[in-house]
């Protein structure tokens, strides 16, 4: 648990840097509100002896839902984004390793529902002693929407002329980007990846299918029809890194085989294009997750790993 | 080189060959020794000595007790002081002889002299005759599952034997006996490779041997080069990746020659190939050469901090106590002791526990090593799935374990575990992953069972 915290550290710092005051203040609030409800729910509601709160999951969450959020938004919706985490989707299933849903996930797609103006508008980076009264901007996804949208080619283009470049979306560093916090910048992400990958806390299967799907199905529509933005646009831009490597990956909710995880992966990528393209929010990924998680305990009962004896003679 | 391993799971523990380097030493004789009935897999044997007997080192003390099973012989001269019961390595008390230890009178029969038999000089051993004589001999499985070789050496009709391989992993920490007999006793373990490729009527041997014991895999190549090179065997020497279970029959073949043995009632013989221990090798030699039961056995005892950790050629029935003491005494504190080595090992409850045919280690692990850590929950991390060296899924067989759920342990393939530990080694909540999954596992066999007996 803690290994994966050290591996959000670049991300972390990345959204110290572009967010400034915004981003110290939702991240503290979030990882406060989920470890002290995770506390208070074990001693007061579960009267477990053993209270699971350092074990470092609900800082983890808390970590992970600031990272969803803009950096400007009021600390009381924030705690109700913990609340709905750790109070509805972690600890009424018997806490870490029950939890069907990912937690940060539930916590900010309740939010979204909720409080959907507040959820999407985003503040613009370099806003470095604002938090409430950031200034608010455009993010990549919802450009690309009104591309979509656009009635013809020459519009949507004006929209997509706008994006900025990959390079800088891969660095994070656009003067006019917005997002959330924790995705602005898909290098610190993949910095974090190389580490899980190097200490054996995670394997390649997830976050490379999800990341190759939606590589390939945008690359596919973007073929097809220009209005749709290029792949690599799309790849690094919203929360598709963030959730392919930190969320998609959390242990409790994905599948336990690698052909299991390689299904549960693909279906997230396609999932997301779907949902970023053709529904009405501008990001599909934490949706996307969401509704793999469901499928989770479906393709762990279905998907069994290779036992010993089945594979051919080879001579 | 070309290192070869098995290609689903595993793990690397920590090796902690302390011994490595230690040459053999013979065991003093014990003043009294300990024979228990039920050391192989199988049936009891039947003792056919009784209180106030005299036996000479080698006299047959009980006899095989059905198919499956095998004859015990005396390693000791002396006096059958009663016929009893004992705790053995499972912490039962089971059924004994013991024998009061006088002098180190031999039986005539038995050929003492160094002198390397070869198969060339014995033209009267038909494969027959070469069962015959590992049966009478009551060799067994050496490596410590302790099976019935002869019974191994006879494939049933339905399977066709078409290499002998013998393992000489040794991947278990720990544990360096095979690799000291293997110095020690290359040449006989050459002939008794032999041997068994004659009994099984194949032409193809190999020896498995982990790159971490480079002289032995100099050694035997060598000597098989010399042994084999003019002959009509084909025998090689495989260098294997070191990794753990690979001593496991099972993944020993298929890291050898790249079968997979099926789910059980399969056996290994089932894809051509009959796995026979180092150690085995050795006994098969001196039963049939030499005409010496299986009474002696080398045994390392050892654990970090046990003063003069080494290995021992000791007489079967020799309490551990006598090793233990041989090693410089139980270390100070509290200890855990185990026959075997840490990672499949039994715990014992007793240092009177006697030496048997498959006591391959004495290790004693200090309490704090030995101390397991507390379990935290299960976070699915599919850890133990990775390892699974039988590609089951262990966090799910110990939860239905746990709960109760037979049918679902059945459907999930529990019956293939090979109880090797790797799920428990790996996983970083500290769950007790085998212990659960031990209990499911017998209770599921024993459900078969019954189900299989009504029919």
């Amino acid at each position: 648990m803690y290994g994966v915290i050290i591996a959000l550290l670049p991300a972390l710092l990345v959204s110290f840097y572009f967010f400034g005051l915004g981003s110290v203040i939702v991240l503290a609030t979030s990882v406060a509100a989920c470890v002290c409800l995770e506390w208070a729910i074990n001693k007061f509601m579960l009267k477990n002896e053993r209270n699971t709160v350092l074990d470092g999951s609900a800082i983890l969450t808390g970590l992970l839902l600031g990272f969803n959020l803009p950096s400007n938004l009021p600390i009381w919706i924030i705690i109700i984004g913990a609340i709905f985490a750790i109070g509805f989707a972690k600890m009424p299933f018997g806490g870490l390793g029950n939890n069907l849903f990912n937690p940060a996930l539930v916590g900010r797609a309740a939010l979204l529902v909720a409080f959907p103006a507040q959820m999407t508008t985003w503040p613009k980076v370099g806003q470095w002693s604002s938090y409430l009264d950031a200034e608010t901007g455009a993010t990549p996804l919802y450009l690309m929407k009104q591309a979509i949208k656009a009635d013809n080619l020459d519009k949507a283009q004006e929209y997509l002329n706008q994006l900025p470049s990959t390079l800088d979306l891969f660095l994070g560093n656009h003067p006019d980007g917005a997002g959330a916090m924790g995705e602005i910048c898909a290098l610190a992400l993949l910095l974090g990846l190389a580490y899980m990958l190097w200490k054996k806390i995670i394997t390649w299967h997830i976050p490379v299918s999800i990341i190759c799907t939606v590589f390939v199905f945008a690359g596919l529509l973007h073929l097809v029809n220009p209005a749709y933005a290029d792949p690599f646009t799309v790849i690094f831009s919203g929360g598709l890194m963030l959730g392919a490597i930190f969320m998609a990956t959390d242990y409790v909710t994905s599948p336990m085989t690698a052909k299991g995880q390689l299904i549960y992966g693909v279906a997230i990528g396609f999932l997301t294009v779907v949902i970023r393209n053709w529904g009405a929010y501008p990001e599909g990924m934490s949706f996307a997750i969401l509704i793999m998680n469901a499928f989770t305990p479906l393709i762990n009962n279905y998907v069994k790993p290779k036992r010993f004896g089945e594979v051919p003679a080879k001579n | 080189m070309n290192v070869r391993t098995f290609r689903i799971g595993g793990v690397h523990p920590e090796e902690n060959k302390l011994t490595h380097e230690v040459a053999t030493k013979v065991a003093t004789l014990p003043k009294q020794a300990i024979f228990p009935l039920s050391q192989h897999i199988g049936a009891p044997a039947k003792p056919v000595v009784a209180k106030g007997d005299k036996v000479k080192v080698g006299t047959l003390i009980a006899e095989a007790g059905g198919f499956v099973s095998a004859p015990i012989f005396s390693s000791v001269s002396g006096t059958v002081f009663k016929i009893d019961t004992a705790i053995d390595a499972t912490g039962y008390r089971k059924p004994v002889i013991i024998i009061n230890v006088e002098g180190d009178d031999w039986e005539e029969s038995i050929d003492r002299s160094d002198k390397l038999e070869t198969v060339k000089d014995h033209p009267e051993l038909t494969p027959e005759e070469i069962i015959n004589r590992v049966k009478a001999a009551g060799v067994v499985g050496m490596g410590g599952a302790c099976f019935p070789t002869f019974i191994k050496l006879t494939p049933p009709p339905t399977a066709k034997a078409e290499c002998v391989i013998i393992n000489a992993v040794e991947c278990e920490p720990y544990i360096t006996a095979d690799f000291r007999l293997m110095m020690e006793h290359a040449d006989e373990i050459i002939v008794g490779l032999e041997l068994l490729m004659k009994a099984a009527k194949v032409t193809t041997g190999y020896i498995g041997i982990e790159t971490n014991k480079p002289a032995a895999i100099e050694l035997l190549t060598q000597k098989c080069s010399e042994a084999f090179g003019a002959s009509e065997y084909h025998v090689e020497v495989v260098p294997l990746a070191q990794r753990y279970p690979q001593g496991g029959e099972k993944q020993l073949v298929d890291a050898v020659i790249r079968r997979q043995v099926p789910a059980p009632p399969a056996i290994p013989v089932n894809v051509g190939a009959i796995v026979q221990n180092v150690g085995t090798a050795y006994a098969v030699y001196e039963a049939v050469m030499k005409n010496k039961p299986l009474f002696e056995r080398y045994t390392t005892v050892t654990g970090k901090k046990l003063q003069n950790p080494g290995n021992f050629l000791v007489r079967m029935g020799t309490p551990m106590k006598d090793l233990i003491d041989a090693c410089g005494g139980m270390p100070e504190g509290d200890n855990k002791l185990l026959a075997g080595g840490p990672m499949m090992g039994k715990a014992l409850t007793s240092v009177e526990v006697p030496i048997c045919k498959g006591t391959n280690s004495v290790t004693i692990i200090s309490d704090d090593e030995a101390r397991r850590k507390e379990p935290q929950p299960c976070i699915r991390c599919a850890k133990c799935v990775g390892a699974c060296p039988m590609g089951l899924e262990p966090y799910l067989l110990a939860k239905i374990s746990e709960v109760k759920n037979w049918e679902r342990a059945e459907r999930e393939d529990i019956v293939s575990c090979i109880e090797c530990g790797s799920c428990q080694f790996t996983c970083p909540a500290h769950r007790p992953l085998l212990d659960n999954i031990r209990q499911g596992k017998s209770t599921v066999m024993g459900i078969i069972r019954a189900r299989n007996a009504k029919k």
